[in-house]
């Protein structure tokens, strides 16, 4: 499959993040003709394009700014989620810098078509290069008429606020990161109510991903049509591929749904040089990792599901044989167990447990007994939790066990550090002290 | 058998539209709309184990202790916050493997990183972690990782102390904190393993209501520096008891060992106090191992007190008593629980043969009297707390409920989130007030008859409302017209009044007649019909005729030597209005009836002890005018007040006084339900305060202070708020001070200095929170404001 630039196709060029660089190619031309539509038409437009959710979870998009009700006599908002913090991904921060404005452009059609009147762009704290783009870009659609009041003479008013976050992986999660946006501590809510009924300020609140509501512009100009030309029936559109790990050349590839893996690597010029690939996660930690028998699996949600794994973020992680795959998994959990809010019991103490175990096996003192236990400290977590944070914490364990139990089992006696010498999976190897 | 109800047979029952069916473990029930899986399962018998459940507050669903299986769902799904639908099949642990097994993962992971001090923790042997733990938990643990600890324990406030790792998180005490109490002073803070309960900076966890997160911790996470490690759970005799603090009337559970009192906690009384108590109820009893209290009779020889046996000081009290000849004066004060406080209408009409009789040492006036006998003595029950959880409005009149009655300001805050509107009639916009998202009607003290005459013709409407409430605080007596005000406010509009007093022993004081023009059950004095009734009831006895003399008019009668006795009962020096130390001085003879020594008892002839309101049975009728009957805990060879008046009535040759508690409520219940003549309503007309220099003081006595019933107990003192001056931004400015300048507030027999802080606060009016009465007087007073130095 080739690559398809929609996107990214201009983040070549010096100006790509300026309101020039993006109107040169087009730029905020959807604007008037999703002002030429009704806010329903427009809506019906994003479910016939079958448009899903880029942040993980792929819930189709069209079908939640449906569940907004309308003429309810409340505000409605849109917030963008862009609190990329996945370990793994990293496709939303890219965009922001690169093509700012086709996230803002996307919020204003999102936001007129499930009229809100205001939107939130909540960054994560951590990227402030992105939030100057995003603040930028936001201050320069103010100043040439493109967010305000009447928005190009269409009647339809719109304020944009850019919102830093404070460092947490839990405001990532729709109702954590209202809380947080409201100015408490990001706790995920309870469901229900939903945000499309009671989100921000319990009034009804869309939640998109930074991708999903950049995809929006290209949909609204090239018709639904064009959108699922590409990719499979369930899994229509393109996407940002972000591939990071022991490959020679990683990075953002723009292709349909369905590319391969194996399209992926070629891309990325293969594995680093004198390696081979043990294992990849085709998005973010939290979906359970594959081997190299499913590198022609077509990223879809229903192909990567039927492998046994998620598609989640996109945005696969590669690694290769000098990798200890329990370091790895370890590594995870010691993120997931830093990042657990604390709200919710099996999270909080499960993850506790799982890292206390998971260090025995890394450092070669663990028994058969800590690896029976962590599959079960993991299933007790799974489906018990709040929210998906504990679930995404039970995953990478038993994934890998389905893969590596053997090596696994070598933490019943051996350091993964004599058997995978730190450095040599790092940029580091071969280069003398 | 005896069939008493119609039968029903051949009608059908109609479903209430309302129910929603569903089964539970195979058992069909319907239930109202709303209900939460894990109640409709308790109607059916069905425990769910649950820590971050709890009926009064809000769902969270945090601990996931409580996970079920519900048919079509997916996951496990937690009980407490999942609503009952129709046709909802749900399986709890008692059937289903899926629940169970959930359940134990929970509670394994909840012992974790809980130690294992069980046996030297608080909760220990009441703890709803050790009882599910022992009742659904494994024997053994699979964790044998290093355990989360913490430094321990830190102090949320001087009196609540957390030890950190016994915690589950379960957010039971920060949403009271927010939701019940609106005190949102502790929170979560950090996140996974390391969350914790916490404060900011500074700012301790001083809400009157801290005491109940330590009860519904269910842990024992919360402890009270007071109670930690005193006392095993097993170990306690639990006797149900009332408060005797204030009028709200709670319910509380006093724990005792080895007769002395270990504990209090709130006991479940729906009607009144649900399941909360304030800090004051609920910690303020070592008052009774006081090193001040009375524990033999006093009679003063030489100028100088000494005991004396109790036949001594019962032949002293009655030649004193005799030799006055019907010119002695009765005070009461707000400990008497209602059977004492009949006792002394029985004993000061009768032995004493006068109506010279008060129970309201503090500021009174004629007109409260003629309020209180026309409009709430012998009125019997209401309006109620549930009455303030259905009204559309309640009125607050010259009434802080934080501190002059704390559970109404729970009811009213509860009521207020389902969207009751609170309005208050005050010198300014409390935080209180703030709690129940209530709107301030400015009035300066003084002012506040004319202000209700001129209401506003919306707040008119929403007093018309079917259901609709004014409470009115006693601080009204110190506002010419104000009652008068009230009370026509209500004839107009159709509101229920509520009179709220700050003592136990008020209502039931009223009620029995301890006011000058009134006998028991709201019977007039001056009305003949009255006065024949009390006598057939007393046995053919004489009742005096004539109206007697309230306290301010028996202090005067001592100067004009028209009173040369006095039998004082509960009063302390502090609450009696000025020039009472002289009339005490220049009274001939002086009988005190008390707990405790202090001030008054300097001036006594002969002093009997008496039991506390834990030492005896008896009851007290809240501001509702509900009885609240209380056992006694604590074993004593003190006598009652009424046993007291029994024994000094026969020593002056009126044998057969009742004393025993049942026996004197069977005779006042025989008061109720009068339907004679009433004292007609007090019709004073609302004056405006006199102009003069200065402000108009508003002012009202906090929750905690330092009294005789709070002594000993330092933790909850150091609880207590400090002294503010409130004054508008406005006479900030005039004053030349900002917020935090000491101000000085000087009135006609002292000074208070405090910080300022800037509040609403009506025209021509200075607040001075905390106990400023004795210094500046009552509210309503001119008093002269300057920043500190500058006066």
């Amino acid at each position: 499959m080739p690559l398809t630039p929609v996107l990214s196709a201009h983040w070549d060029e010096a100006d790509s993040y300026t309101l020039d660089g993006y109107r040169r190619h087009g730029g905020y031309d959807a604007l008037a003709l999703a002002f030429a539509k009704q806010p329903d038409d427009v809506i019906q437009l994003v479910k016939d394009s079958g448009l899903r959710g880029r942040g993980g979870a792929g819930f189709p998009t069209g079908m939640k700014w449906g569940f907004v009700p309308q003429g309810d006599g409340k505000p409605h908002y849109l917030v963008v989620n862009a609190d990329e913090s996945e370990p793994g991904a990293c496709k939303d921060v890219p965009l922001m810098l690169a093509n700012p404005h086709s996230l803002v452009e996307g919020v204003v059609i999102a936001s007129y078509a499930i009229r809100a009147n205001h939107a939130f762009i909540y960054i994560r704290g951590e990227v402030p290069h992105a939030i100057r783009r995003v603040a930028t870009a936001v201050r320069e659609a103010y100043a040439a008429g493109l967010l305000g009041q009447n928005i190009q003479g269409s009647g339809f008013d719109l304020e944009v606020t850019v919102h830093a976050g404070a460092g947490a992986y839990i405001c990532g999660e729709e109702t954590a990161l209202l809380d947080s946006l409201e100015g408490f501590r990001g706790q995920p809510r309870l469901k229900p109510p939903f945000p499309a009924v009671a989100g921000l300020y319990a009034s009804p609140t869309v939640v998109n991903n930074v991708e999903t509501i950049a995809s929006v512009p290209s949909i609204v100009t090239n018709g639904a049509e064009w959108y699922t030309s590409y990719g499979s029936e369930k899994s229509p559109g393109v996407k940002l591929f972000a591939v990071s790990g022991h490959v020679e050349r990683p990075g953002i590839f723009e292709a349909p749904m369905g590319t391969t893996m194996r399209e992926l690597l070629e891309w990325a010029g293969g594995m680093r040089k004198g390696h081979r690939l043990k294992f990849w996660v085709p998005g973010g930690s939290s979906v359970p990792l594959l081997t190299e028998e499913h590198l022609d699996v077509p990223y879809t949600y229903e192909d990567i599901a039927a492998a046994g794994s998620m598609l989640g973020t996109g945005t696969p992680m590669v690694f290769d044989e000098t990798t200890s795959v329990t370091r790895v998994v370890t590594r995870w959990l010691e993120f997931y167990k830093h990042e657990s809010c604390g709200k919710c019991t099996p999270c909080r103490e499960g993850t506790y447990w799982l890292v206390d175990l998971l260090r025995r096996l890394e450092g070669g003192v663990g028994s058969d007994d800590d690896i029976t236990r962590i599959n079960e400290v993991s299933a007790q977590i799974a489906g018990r939790s709040f929210c998906a944070l504990g679930d995404a914490a039970a995953t990478p364990f038993p994934g890998a066990m389905k893969y590596f139990a053997d090596e696994i089992a070598l933490g019943t006696h051996t350091p993964a550090s004599d058997l995978y010498d730190p450095v040599a999976a790092t940029v580091l190897a071969g280069v003398n002290a | 058998m005896t069939v008493t109800t119609a039968s029903t047979s051949g009608d059908t029952l109609e479903p209430r539209p309302d129910l929603v069916t569903l089964t539970i473990d195979g058992v069909e029930t319907s239930v109202p709309k709303g209900t939460l899986i894990i109640r409709a399962a308790e109607q059916l018998g069905v425990a769910v184990p649950r820590f971050c459940d709890h009926p009064l507050l809000d769902p969270v669903a945090a601990c996931r202790m409580c996970l079920i299986e519900v048919e079509g769902m997916p996951k496990p799904q937690p009980a407490c916050a999942v609503t009952c639908s129709d046709g909802m099949v749900v399986k709890t642990q008692m059937t289903s493997a899926v629940a169970g097994e959930a359940q134990r993962s929970v509670m394994e992971f909840l012992l974790i990183n809980h130690p294992l001090d069980c046996p030297i923790c608080d909760k220990g042997g009441e703890c709803p972690l050790q009882n599910q733990a022992m009742a659904n938990g494994q024997g053994d643990t699979r964790f044998d990782g290093p355990k989360r600890t913490f430094p321990k324990p830190i102090g949320l406030s001087a009196q609540v102390l957390l030890d950190r790792e016994r915690c589950v998180s379960c957010a039971r005490c920060t949403r009271f904190a927010e939701q019940v109490a609106a005190d949102p002073l502790i929170e979560l803070l950090e996140r996974g393993s390391q969350q914790q309960v916490g404060i900011a900076d500074g700012v301790p966890f001083n809400s009157y209501f801290s005491g109940n997160t330590i009860q519904i911790c269910p842990v024992g996470a919360l402890t009270s520096a007071m109670y930690r490690f005193r006392s095993r759970p097993f170990d306690l005799v639990s006797t149900p008891t009332a408060c005797e603090h204030c009028a709200s009337g709670c319910a509380l559970r006093t724990d005792s060992r080895r007769n002395a009192v270990m504990r209090r906690m709130a006991a479940v009384d729906p009607a009144v106090n649900e399941e909360w108590n304030c800090d004051k109820g609920r910690f303020a009893f070592r008052y009774l191992e006081s090193d001040l209290r009375l524990t033999t009779p006093l009679i003063r020889e030489d100028g100088e007190l000494r005991p004396a046996s109790w036949d001594e000081a019962l032949v002293a009290a009655a030649e004193g008593f005799t030799a006055a000849q019907g010119t002695t004066g009765t005070i009461t004060g707000g400990r008497l629980m209602v059977e004492d406080a009949y006792a002394y209408s029985v004993f000061t009409r009768r032995v004493l043969g006068t109506n010279d009789i008060d129970f309201r040492p503090r500021n009174s006036s004629a007109e409260e009297e003629q309020f209180l006998a026309a409009r709430v003595a012998g009125r019997g029950l209401g309006p109620t707390y549930a009455d303030l959880e259905k009204a559309p409005a309640v009125l607050l009149v010259t009434f802080e409920p934080e501190d002059e009655s704390p559970i109404v300001l729970l009811r009213l805050r509860k009521a207020a989130r389902a969207g009751t509107r609170v309005l208050a009639v005050a010198p300014a916009a409390s935080r209180g007030l703030g709690k129940v998202d209530g709107t301030w009607i400015p009035a300066a003290p003084g002012s506040e008859a004319a202000v209700l005459k001129d209401l506003a013709p919306d707040v008119v409407d929403l007093l018309g409302q079917q259901g609709a409430v004014v409470l009115v605080g006693e601080r009204a007596s110190a506002s010419p017209g104000l009652l008068t005000a009230v009370g026509e406010l209500c004839d107009r509009t159709g509101a229920a009044l509520g009179w709220v007093p700050r003592r136990a022993g008020d209502r039931g004081s009223v009620d029995a007649g301890l006011l000058p023009s009134l006998l028991p059950g709201g019977r007039p004095v001056a009305d003949a019909a009255a006065r024949v009734d009390t006598a057939a009831i007393w046995g053919s006895v004489d009742v005096p005729d004539a109206e007697g003399r309230d306290i301010p008019a028996m202090l005067k009668g001592v100067e004009a030597s028209e009173v040369s006795a006095l039998l004082m009962a509960g009063v302390q020096l502090d609450d009696l209005p000025d020039g009472a130390e002289a009339a005490l001085r220049a009274a001939e003879f002086v009988v005190v009836v008390d707990t405790h020594d202090h001030a008054v008892v300097q001036f006594a002839d002969v002093v009997f002890p008496v039991a506390a309101a834990p030492e005896k049975t008896g009851s007290f009728v809240n501001w509702e005018g509900r009885v609240r009957p209380s056992s006694r805990p604590l074993r004593t060879s003190l006598m009652t007040d009424a046993r007291v008046l029994s024994a000094l009535g026969a020593e002056m040759g009126i044998k057969g006084l009742e004393s025993d508690p049942v026996a004197l409520m069977a005779e006042l219940d025989e008061f109720s339900g009068w339907e004679g003549a009433r004292v007609s309503p007090p019709a004073v007309a609302g004056s405006s305060p006199e102009p003069g220099s200065g402000l108009l003081l508003g002012t009202w006595r906090p929750l905690l202070e330092s009294t005789d019933m709070q002594s000993g107990e330092p933790y909850l003192a150091a609880t207590a708020r400090s002294q503010e001056v409130w004054l508008s931004a406005g006479e900030a400015r005039t004053l030349g001070a900002t917020e935090g300048d000491m101000i000085t507030v000087t009135g006609s027999s002292g000074s208070v200095t405090a910080p300022l802080v800037l509040a609403d606060v009506a025209d021509g009016a200075v607040v001075v929170t905390g106990n400023a009465h004795r210094a500046l007087g009552a509210s309503g007073v001119r008093v002269q404001v300057a920043v500190e130095g500058q006066g």
